[in-house]
């Protein structure tokens, strides 16, 4: 009787040992798992150069739509991100010599100003001048946003490399001297190129 | 809020608006030894989730994060 206890005593101790050995076993594979796995995934997203890619199509030469692209390449860029920046058709003019600080904002045909205008006030002469002038003032000067201009030099300190589409500049009109001296010109082949191995690929 | 921790270099972002809060501290980043401390303060809101991210992206740790009549203050350390 008295050895069937101690017996019953010592089975009950390796179960429970077993138990905690079984736990603790868990918890540093578990742990051990998750750091080797984490190690190579990191590995492989290192190696993966389109995750640190960022491929823009600028195509607008509106104010408010000079905006989206040169913010987001130059965050990208600020986020260790390689960026190349298309600019074609009206988007030529954000990099016009001179050109960035004058584009402008219709008011026409856009409900969504913040003030907004009937299209047959919209479309008198001095209108356009006037929303440029409220967005630049009111707006984005009040607030203090980066003018497009400061953010051309921005992308230009941050190494965001900026082409334009030769051919919308020949249709277009637009010379290569009077594009910024930093700009690249070229055509979509370049472009996709690029894009091809960018996770990141917007057309704006 | 006061804070304990002793930044190596502080960075004024005050009223400068998205992106550029990260953009200034990205500049100034490569200038960063690793184990130092850069503190940067900003005022636009948006920083509040964008410099954690950014932090996380780059690598760098955030210690502390104090904000005091709307201005943030982010403590974040080079770690590699």
């Amino acid at each position: 009787m008295a050895i069937a206890t101690t017996d019953k005593k010592r089975v009950t101790l390796t179960l429970d040992m077993e138990e905690s050995i079984r736990e603790r076993v868990d918890e540093l594979t578990a742990g051990r798992i998750e750091q080797l796995v984490r190690e190579r995934v990191d590995e492989a997203l290192k190696k993966d150069p389109a995750k640190r890619k960022v491929a823009i199509i600028a195509s607008k030469g509106t104010l408010d739509m000079a905006y989206p692209p040169l913010i987001l390449a130059t965050a990208a860029a600020a986020l260790d991100m390689e960026v190349e920046l298309f600019f074609t058709f009206y988007g030529l003019n954000i990099i016009k010599k001179g050109e960035a600080d004058k584009l402008q904002v219709a008011p026409i045909a856009n409900p969504a100003m913040p003030v907004p205008m009937p299209n047959i006030i919209g479309m008198l002469p001095g209108m356009t001048p006037a929303a440029t002038w409220m967005m630049k003032n009111l707006y984005f000067g009040k607030h203090h946003v980066a003018t497009i201009g400061e953010l051309l030099e921005q992308c230009k300190e941050l190494g965001v490399k900026l082409i334009a589409c030769q051919m919308t500049m020949d249709v277009l009109g637009f010379k290569r001297e009077e594009l910024l001296d930093e700009v690249e010109v070229a055509g979509a082949a370049t472009f996709l190129a690029f894009a091809r191995e960018a996770h990141t690929t917007l057309f704006i | 809020m006061s804070t304990q921790v002793h930044a190596d270099q502080f960075i004024d972002a005050k009223g400068q608006m998205c992106p550029m809060p990260i953009l200034t501290l990205k500049k100034a980043w490569k200038d960063v030894a690793v184990g130092q401390i850069v503190a940067i303060a900003a005022t636009d809101q948006g920083a509040k989730r964008d410099i954690p991210t950014w932090a996380e992206v780059m690598g760098a740790t955030v210690l502390e994060m104090t904000e005091e009549q709307g201005v943030l203050t982010f403590y974040l350390q080079k770690v590699a």
